[in-house]
């Protein structure tokens, strides 16, 4: 018999590695979650399409929403619960008071590792 | 009615509510979101290394290989080096087939009668579905990486991008975690369906297909439909990896999480006591991770027992007049 | 067998209602093997040997069965990874379900290899794990009882250990090493089969299953010579027990003694002869097969332990080994670890082409079939296929040559020069695939002749297919109990085909020099050629 104690160990040793790289991977550091930082222009606005906590949760809806309804229907006015209206707009009516878009934007989508595809499209004004 | 999947099932939604009440009602999120993720994988870990170095224990006296194709015989006949191997480079081919792709599991047929003839037709969907099972949970897994790791390695992020190859709503649906439920599905419905499988089914096959579902279930609800706060989950996901746990504060981490976590938990601990350890046990089995060349090298059996067996001393003291007569030699004239 | 084939073919394999912890083993007439004799075991100093029968309600065990058996078990568990391993890691999947001869036949979902193996499970959970501790049915554990071994004894004797479900297994368990120790287990109780101990005990005082005494084993290989001189004009006179001679020859008993592995028997030796082999027979080490294999791996090790004693004594330079299944499978993956280092031997190298037989360099012992194909290879043999021209032949790959050795072209290749008309049968019943012939691992007993009708099933109905669509008539093998098992299977399912051992086919095809024009084959049968001009010699 060849004995094959080494080889089992080996591979354990792969195994405890694997299923603990995140705690060595970060090497026991502690980060901060990251906290989206207001633009003067869009705290001066003092009011977003939605409520604070509304967006939050469904930014990414209501962006999606608004680009069916331009590109299949040609509608770019939308009204909020209040009777606001706006246009239609990420790069217009959105950054428009987010004018910040890498602090307030990117900051968290990078943390959480989400890519939205909106920018294959759409340009932050101010990076252009 | 099957008192072997009930319980599962049972078992699996009381768990799944306990988590819940216990998060959203006592506040015990330090318990269900530190303190049991902790003990898991703890449990998980230690156990899983105990398990396999428990099978290590254990000798493989004889080499006794599972022979599916030409041996290496004469020169000219050539040899099934993968399915029949004779040397370390094809027992790894071998094991390479068998682990990452389930070779075996590909060979399944279906046997049936048919006009008084015995029938058989190749089966592949059990082969497809434990493909589709293992690979989409272990991608799922590899997505949830994102959580745990800051800053998130490219590799992840590329995953996540041909995961959500479609690019269907929003937040764009993952396939893997739509495959990880469908093959979760069909892996239960086989056992439900199947006469036979049914028979054999014992409560421990259900009880995983049901955490998994479960996890599944809470993964996609969070993801698609309440569109849970991500950043707050992975600052807890961070504060556990990075060895300072801390439940977010300001910040409220739903409910369902918990559930989805505790899941997990479960899951996890109870990984090392259960099949689930087929995962360490496949690189361990005698029938596969052995060459077929006992007949070139010798395999040593460290507990080989000296054994007293009949001799030819003793056979010819028994027959030696009858071997003279008939004219056969033997060593000692009567 | 008196039950029409229709009846037999009616196959419910609808599970029963209730759990299987509750359904008992049958063991109505038929359905069990006979258990061993009293004097068998007395002589091999096994335990228990007393009088019972599986019928009865008390099998008389010892009083601390319990303790035996968990201690037995615990022991196995130490000695063998391949038992805790396939213990622990069986996920249910059901592959292997449908991949045994004996599921096939008997519609019994206990044949499953996956509920066989559950058989014994159960009690390990009970008995070794935590969760079967906690959660008992739950998580698949039951407490032993004698109804536990019953029910062992009954199913752990439907199971051949022909390995088939272990190449579908994804984690490779292999039920043969399951069955194996369960079989192990029920020894400690005294619990055994008379087909298995009786061979046992005999092979170990005769040196053969049959218990043929040296001095007829010698007339019987004379009486072959007699019938060899008939048919070819030749007179052959083999050497027993010869010190020096080159090489020793061992094959199963089953060929000297019962046809049709009698004439494989006269194809050796008409093959040695045509090739001038230095070689000589043993009386003493007179069996290749070794049933220890299903007893128990002590068992095995001191039957097998004949093989290289003699060798040693008789100064021969290697072994060439007969045509027999499981002899290949105890010579191929335990014979050196068990009995080696055969240093006293040399690499068997082939006296007529020079070839070196690497492949059994450390055991040196090369199978008959090998060291044929390679004569032919280098056109060292006479042949005259032609002889074989009445037979439209098909090859049963016997179980442990091919799934615990992998011997399937060199069979395959002599077949192909010694007849002309070869079909092969399809590719799922054939190599690693092949069906067990159904009475395997010592179940080749008359009173179960229904279980190996039925175990037989899936290899016959493949054998029926070629028969059917190109008219074969003679099933080839390689295995001694296959040429004992298959002529009353074929009987049964497929009248109209025989069973041959390969080197008949050879011995017919063989041209010896200076031999008489045959009219006449291994069975004294015409040859179909001769048959005109041959028929007024025939008596």
């Amino acid at each position: 018999m060849t004995n094959d104690k080494p080889k089992i160990i080996a591979g354990l040793v792969i195994f405890v590695l694997i299923a603990t790289s995140p705690v060595w991977l970060n090497r026991g550091k502690t980060k901060e979650a990251p906290t989206p930082v207001m633009a003067a222009e869009a705290t001066a606005k003092g009011y977003c399409v939605m409520p604070k906590a509304e967006m939050k949760a469904k930014h990414m809806k209501v962006l999606d929403g608004w680009r069916n309804s331009v590109v299949r229907n040609g509608q770019r006015v939308y009204v909020n619960e209040s009777g606001k209206q706006f246009t239609m707009s990420l790069s217009n009516t959105c950054l428009e008071c987010h004018t910040n878009k890498a602090e307030f934007c990117d900051k968290c989508h990078v943390y959480a590792s989400v890519n939205p595809y909106c920018w294959d499209c759409h340009v932050d004004p101010k990076e252009k | 009615m099957n008192v072997q999947y009930m319980s599962a099932l049972i078992a699996v939604v009381v768990l799944g509510f306990l988590a819940y009440i216990g998060t959203e009602f006592l506040g015990l999120n330090s318990l269900f979101g530190i303190f049991i993720p902790y003990l898991a994988v703890c449990f998980f870990l230690v156990g899983a290394i105990l398990k396999v170095m428990k099978w290590a224990k254990s000798p493989v006296p004889f080499r006794i290989p599972t022979t599916c194709g030409q041996q290496k015989s004469l020169d000219w006949i050539e040899q099934n080096k993968i399915d029949n191997p004779s040397t370390t480079p094809g027992v790894i081919a071998r094991m390479f087939f068998e682990v990452l792709l389930f070779r075996s599991l590909f060979r399944n047929t279906k046997a049936g009668i048919k006009e008084g003839k015995i029938t058989y037709e190749w089966e592949i969907f059990l082969w497809v579905g434990a493909l589709a099972f293992h690979y989409s949970f272990l991608t799922v897994l590899v997505r949830h990486m994102r959580f745990f790791l800051e800053p998130v390695p490219g590799l992840i992020g590329i995953v996540e991008t041909l995961d959500g190859f479609f690019q269907v709503g929003t937040p764009g649906v993952l396939l893997s975690g739509v495959v990880l439920l469908g093959a979760v599905l069909f892996l239960l419905s086989r056992r439900l369906l199947i006469p036979q499988v049914r028979y054999i089914s014992l409560m421990a096959d259900y009880f995983p297909l049901f955490l998994i579902i479960g996890i599944a279930g809470t993964g996609i609800y969070m993801r698609y439909f309440a569109r849970v706060d991500v950043v707050a989950i992975k600052q807890l996901a961070m504060s556990l990896v990075t060895l300072h746990p801390a439940i977010p504060q300001n910040v409220t981490v739903s409910g369902i999480l918990y559930v989805h976590l505790f899941l997990v938990s479960v899951l996890f601990a109870y990984f090392p006591l259960s099949k689930l350890m087929h995962m360490g046990g496949v690189f361990l089995s005698p029938t596969r991770n052995l060459a077929n060349n006992s007949r070139m090298e010798r395999h040593i059996n460290p507990w080989n027992p000296d054994l007293k067996f009949h001799t030819y001393e003793a056979y010819e003291n028994d027959f030696r007049e009858k071997m003279i007569e008939a004219g056969l030699p033997v060593e000692k004239e009567a | 067998m008196t039950i029409p084939r229709e009846e037999m073919l009616k196959i419910d394999n609808t599970p029963p209602r209730k759990s299987w912890m509750e359904v008992p083993p049958d063991f109505s007439k038929g359905k069990f093997c006979y258990p061993s004799q009293i004097k068998a075991l007395e002589y091999l100093k096994m335990p228990n040997p007393r009088e019972w029968s599986p019928t009865d309600e008390d099998w008389k065990l010892p009083p601390n069965w319990q303790e035996i058996i968990h201690k037995g078990f615990k022991e196995r568990l130490d000695k063998y990874r391949s038992l805790k391993v396939f213990m622990d890691v069986c996920v249910r999947c059901g592959a292997c379900a449908d991949k045994c001869h004996f599921f096939i036949g008997t519609g019994d979902p206990k044949n499953m290899p996956v509920l066989r193996a559950e058989l014994l499970r159960s009690i390990y959970r009970n008995d070794f794990t935590l969760a079967g501790k906690i959660l008992g049915k739950l998580a698949g554990a039951r407490k032993l009882t004698t109804d536990v071994i019953k029910e062992w004894f009954s199913y752990f004797y439907q199971c051949t250990e022909c390995r088939r479900c272990s190449v579908f297994c994804p984690y490779g368990i292999d039920t043969a090493e399951i069955t194996m120790m369960a079989r192990e287990l029920l020894h400690l109780l005294g619990i055994s089969i008379h087909w298995i101990m009786d061979p046992v005990s005999n092979c170990t005082r005769t040196g053969n299953h049959l218990g043929i005494q040296p001095q007829n084993f010698k007339e019987i290989i004379e009486f072959f010579c007699d019938d060899i001189e008939e048919i070819t004009g030749k007179r052959i006179e083999p050497s027993f027990n010869r010190k020096g001679a080159e090489i020793l020859f061992v094959t199963p008993s089953g060929d000297a003694f019962a046809d049709p592995g009698t004439y494989s028997f006269m194809g050796y030796l008409m093959l040695f002869e045509a090739i001038g082999l230095d070689y000589t027979l043993s009386t003493y080490a007179s069996e290749g097969g070794n049933f220890g294999l299903f007893t128990s791996s002590d068992m095995m090790k001191k039957l097998n332990a004949k093989m290289y004693h003699e060798a040693k004594r008789l100064g021969v330079k290697y072994i060439i080994g007969g045509e027999c299944g499981h002899m290949w499978r105890v010579i191929n993956q335990y014979m050196d670890t068990m009995n080696g280092p055969a240093d006293f031997l040399e690499v068997p190298k082939s006296p007529i082409t020079g070839t070196v037989f690497e492949n059994a360099k450390s055991t040196k012992m090369v199978h008959i079939a090998e060291f044929t194909a390679d004569l032919i290879k280098h056109n060292k043999l006479k042949l005259d296929p032609s002889r074989n021209d009445h037979l439209k032949v098909t090859f049963h790959d016997s179980c442990n040559p091919s799934r615990a050795m992998g011997l399937l072209e060199e069979p395959r290749y002599v077949i192909k020069n010694v007849c002309n008309h070869f079909y092969d049968m399809p590719a799922n019943t054939i190599r690693e695939n092949t069906f067990c012939c159904g009475s395997g691992s010592g179940l080749n007993t008359e009173e179960i002749m229904e279980l190996r009708l039925r175990g037989g099933l899936p290899r016959a109905n493949a054998v029926k297919h070629v028969h059917e669509t190109f008219g074969v008539n003679m099933l080839a093998c390689v295995c001694a109990i296959d040429r004992a098992v298959l002529p009353p299977l074929m009987n049964y399912w497929v009248p109209g085909v025989s069973v041959t051992g390969l080197h008949e086919l050879v011995g017919n095809a063989l041209i010896l020099d200076g031999e008489i024009e045959r009219t006449l084959n291994l069975r004294m049968e015409d040859l179909p050629g001769a048959e005109g001009e041959g028929n007024d010699d025939d008596e």
